[in-house]
């Protein structure tokens, strides 16, 4: 039973649209913020009841606050989401013709790549092969910036990636777009853009849910076809050299 | 220019809700619901979409609302922007203001009362709004018009240098004299005949509806540790405006 929507909502729902992408603690702290600010009643438990009432009045928009797990640590984090668009179109306004051309050409790329990522080089040789327009590198550089910027696209040594903020966005538009392709976590069965991927059967895992799922296991074995699990369990091998470290030599790392 | 392609057949009749009271029988009940299904569709395109523009603080052209949502729909076109007003209010808390009569512009403006307090969000916007006020308060109290010679000056008591790349602000002028002016916060005059160009600052039509004289005066009154009355001519015109609001 959702219930009306106070200032503290709108309020809550204003700062989610600007922030573009907000984190969870960031979240809870700005749904205390806001209740306290317009006199609400207030719960630290109660956020997902919070974010039910708004979601319940942005339905007939075909608007939605939705939860979406970052593919790097695992935690939380909120955007308000577009239902009804099936293409990039909130970054339409944005961006001009040839901008949107160019992110759907390197989402392309990174969606299609083995580890989630597209290298600097990969995407710049793209620039040149745009319908559009042929755009310059040094410019081609200049708006990969602005993604990374706006949150759409992170970077890591040289390398970009979907950012949280796209996948929470994008998630049902690249599911349905490049649905043989797109890989999905076997384990918490979302959107996987960077992934372990199994090298027996090829199921594959976002990084944050294999270190939960292989917690505390010595020997860690694939849940799909369970053959030892080939991939470095992240956090594993430095938790090991760390402790042969302290024995061997005494050091503490 | 608006980008966006929509999906067909939406069926936005298992979202519709909003049915006007006192249906026309004499009109087949299909057909009626249908078109109210799609003024209803037309409604959540008109909010969407003055949402994306306000998110630039892009004034709204009444053209653009009709050539890119509205379209052969013309008919209900208060109808459209009346609800869509409604909702805006209700869900977001925004508030669609005509903001030139004459020539059909709008723009939406925060209904949420301002909070005090601790605000770790949207530091760049604070900050934004920070030197945004002061200037706002320098015209006031100034009599409502400066030079542009005059406010430069003045900003440079707080080390705010038009030609100098600022730590927080990068380009003052490029924010000052186009967004600010763009936002339609400020209103920036040529003065004919002077050489070289000068220029007049005045508030722009949203800082009017946005915040206010008294307020203004009262944050003037808070940063010198002063009553608002110390300055009565101000303090008069304050009340006399909020009397007419």
């Amino acid at each position: 039973m959702a219930a009306q929507m106070t200032n503290a909502h709108r309020r809550f729902l204003q700062v989610l649209m600007s922030n573009g992408i907000t984190e969870g603690s960031e979240a809870r702290k700005l749904h205390q913020h806001c209740c306290e600010t317009d006199k609400v009643y207030y719960a630290h438990d109660k956020l997902d009841d919070f974010i039910s009432t708004i979601n319940t009045n942005l339905q007939p928009l075909f608007m939605q606050i939705r939860k979406g797990i970052s593919e790097d640590n695992g935690r939380a984090h909120y955007a308000v989401v577009n239902l009804a668009e099936t293409e990039v179109t909130k970054m339409a306004s944005d961006y001009t013709e040839i901008e949107l051309e160019l992110f759907r050409k390197t989402m392309d790329l990174i969606i299609l790549s083995e580890n989630g990522f597209a290298s600097s080089t990969d995407i710049l040789n793209l620039a040149d092969q745009l319908k559009t327009k042929k755009m310059k590198k040094k410019e081609a550089e200049q708006v990969l910036k602005v993604f990374v910027e706006d949150k759409w696209l992170s970077e890591k040594n040289g390398e970009y990636t979907l950012h949280t903020r796209c996948i929470i966005e994008m998630e049902q538009y690249i599911l349905s777009n490049y649905q043989d392709v797109a890989r999905k976590c076997n384990i918490c069965h979302s959107l996987a853009i960077q992934s372990q991927v199994c090298e027996s059967c090829g199921i594959g895992m976002h990084l944050p849910c294999v270190r939960k799922y292989f917690r505390g296991q010595t020997e860690p074995r694939c849940p799909g076809c369970n053959e030892f699990w080939s991939c470095d369990t992240p956090g594993t091998k430095q938790r090991i050299f760390k402790k042969l470290n302290v024995i061997i030599l005494g050091n503490g790392l | 220019m608006s980008q966006r392609k929509r999906s067909k057949g939406l069926g936005a009749s298992q979202f519709s809700t909003q049915m006007t009271d006192g249906e026309d029988d004499s009109i087949p009940t299909q057909v009626k619901r249908q078109s109210q299904d799609q003024v209803n569709q037309k409604v959540s395109e008109l909010v969407q979409f003055l949402l994306v523009k306000d998110q630039k603080k892009i004034p709204i052209k009444r053209a653009d609302i009709l050539k890119n949502i509205i379209r052969e729909y013309k008919n209900a076109y208060s109808e459209i922007v009346k609800r869509a007003d409604r909702t805006l209010q209700e869900v977001f808390g925004l508030q669609l203001v005509e903001m030139d009569t004459k020539r059909h512009i709008y723009i939406l403006i925060n209904n949420l009362p301002h909070a005090e307090g601790q605000h770790p969000y949207r530091a760049k916007e604070k900050e934004k709004n920070g030197l945004l006020l002061v200037i706002l308060s320098f015209i006031f109290m100034k009599g409502n018009s400066v030079k542009d010679s005059a406010l430069w000056e003045f900003l440079h008591l707080l080390r705010v240098y038009p030609g100098k790349e600022h730590s927080v602000f990068g380009d003052v002028k490029k924010l000052v004299t186009e967004e600010f002016v763009r936002q339609k916060y400020l209103e920036i005059t040529p003065t004919p005949l002077t050489d070289p160009p000068e220029f007049k600052f005045q508030w722009g039509p949203r800082a009017e509806k946005e915040t206010s004289k008294k307020d203004v005066l009262n944050f003037v009154a808070k940063m010198q540790g002063k009553d608002p009355t110390f300055w009565a001519s101000q303090f008069s015109e304050a009340e006399a405006s909020q009397a007419n609001t």
